[in-house]
């Protein structure tokens, strides 16, 4: 009996270590093999995953900086703390909201969209193809990926940053009263450097997720069209998730 | 030389591939086929490695084709899939000089590649398009050209005229036999077109529960009962 409940709690745990070593294994594999250097791929992926990102992180940004000063301009007016708007918005942005909701939008849009590529390669036999013509699928398809997200994010939460501080003055000096100079120097008088640094250490870790989700369901989606369906849905269910979990440890590591 | 001993591959409790014996000598076009399901690209894939076998061995020249040897094995090989497997952020051209363009400038690459499309009977102007672009029959084609570009000395042929209309099937099988026999690849096709084996093959070999159940030359096929059942069966279903 004690056998049965522990065999039956154990299965589930080693499935799980297992399922997690595979992920790292993989995850080293598609960061190291760098010989010879991918770089045409690279750049492409740049581009891909961070140049065209860069619409939907700003505006969301943008939006959440606008919010945020509405936000703490309200529920400051409670204890008379109105004043703190601009630097709440800053901290607010740069440590957390910035790099977080940043990394989901890319999530949104990368995880899937790196899935649903490699999965179709997959099911389509390119993948294999790339093997019989001598090419490592791994350096072919998941190294340039896996760099461009982790170069690519800090980049997107350091513009996302400023565009979110940008919201905030926008609503602060149109409608909450402050003068553009003070806003501005209010932002920056309680602004530490390792609040801005934190953020993109963030994000790279951010960007590590996003890619390794899409790749990692990718290149294990299974056949046929529901397969990659399937695949798509998985990769952007675990980036969120990964994401929202590294951020929980991340924020514990830095600031505790 | 490519050999098979004993080759075993199983998915959950369906065994795929029940011990496979099969040797295919230089120059030589084997046919393998069988009905739909009995495992003829698993064969091929477990050849490659690409679907590990859980048992028996692969040979190469005599040796155990492992992982050491896999490598240098792939340099002199090249596959048609069956869908053509084209990389779609490619162009045709640079699909058929994929392997050439690691190790030769950009412009020598296209100029093989071009004359591997010519060989295919593609013109020049299709070098540019991308694979989206292709028609089924020019898709193959292409794959066909990719699978040539570095003249290779074994060359794997998985299902290369299904989805094709019969005019295109048998300009394919025509295609792949005249390379065949100008290039003196050794070669394994995969097929359940009777039409092909008898175009493409020196040997045929049936594939049947997991195991080679008949091989034998391809002009002696027709007195052979396990091919005459099957083929009798291949065209109640073309029927």
């Amino acid at each position: 009996m004690v056998l049965t409940v522990l065999r039956s709690l154990g299965r589930p745990a080693l499935a799980m270590l297992r399922g997690i070593g595979a992920v790292a294994l993989f995850a080293a594999r598609g960061l190291t093999r760098l010989r010879p250097f991918p770089g045409r791929a690279l750049a492409q992926q740049i581009i891909q995953i961070g140049w065209l990102s860069l619409p939907v992180v700003g505006l969301t940004a943008l939006f959440t900086g606008a919010a945020l000063a509405l936000q703490i301009h309200s529920g400051g007016a409670r204890f008379q703390a109105s004043d703190v708007v601009p630097a709440i918005v800053a901290i607010g942005m740069v440590r957390e909201l910035g790099p977080v909701l940043g990394g989901l939008m890319v999530a949104a849009r990368v995880a899937s969209s790196i899935a649903a590529e490699i999965g179709t390669m997959r099911v389509t036999e390119q993948i294999d193809a790339l093997v019989t013509l001598s090419t490592d699928p791994l350096r072919w398809l998941v190294t340039p990926r896996l760099w461009a997200a982790i170069l690519s994010l800090p980049i997107l939460v350091a513009v996302g940053d400023i565009i979110g501080i940008m919201g905030g003055w926008l609503v602060g000096t149109t409608s909450l009263g402050f003068t553009s100079a003070r806003y501005i120097a209010d932002s920056w008088a309680y602004l530490e450097g390792w609040d801005v640094l934190s953020g993109l250490i963030k994000g790279a870790v951010f960007g590590l997720v996003v890619a390794l989700s899409g790749c990692w369901f990718g290149m294990r989606c299974a056949r046929g069209a529901a397969g990659v369906g399937r695949a798509t849905t998985s990769a952007v269910v675990a980036a969120a998730v990964g994401i929202l979990a590294a951020n929980f440890v991340l924020t514990g590591l830095f600031f505790r | 030389m490519i050999e098979t001993r004993d080759l075993t591959r199983s998915f959950g409790a369906k065994r795929v591939l029940a011990g496979v014996d099969l040797a295919v000598a230089p120059g030589e076009s084997l046919c393998v086929i069988g009905q739909s399901g009995t495992g003829k690209s698993v064969l091929l894939k477990s050849i490659l490695g690409l679907v590990p076998p859980d048992g028996g061995q692969v040979l190469w020249q005599g040796q155990p084709l492992d992982a050491a040897r896999l490598p240098q094995f792939l340099t002199r090989f090249g596959m048609l899939f069956q869908g053509g497997a084209l990389f779609d952020s490619l162009n045709v051209w640079q699909n058929v000089a994929f392997r050439l363009r690691q190790r030769m400038p950009d412009r020598e690459a296209r100029a093989i590649a071009l004359d591997k499309l010519a060989r295919v009977g593609l013109p020049p102007e299709t070098a540019d398009l991308m694979p989206a672009e292709l028609s089924g029959g020019m898709a193959k084609r292409v794959g066909l050209a990719r699978a040539i570009a570095d003249d290779p000395a074994v060359i794997f042929f998985d299902e290369p005229t299904t989805g094709l209309d019969p005019i295109r099937a048998r300009a394919i099988d025509a295609l792949i036999r005249s390379i065949v026999t100008e290039t003196g690849a050794t070669a394994i096709t995969i097929t359940h077109d009777m039409r092909s084996v008898a175009l493409i093959g020196d040997r045929v070999a049936l594939l049947q529960n997991g195991r080679i159940a008949h091989i034998g030359p391809v002009a002696e096929m027709d007195s052979e009962p396990a091919l005459a059942a099957f083929m009798g069966r291949a065209t109640l279903v073309h029927r």
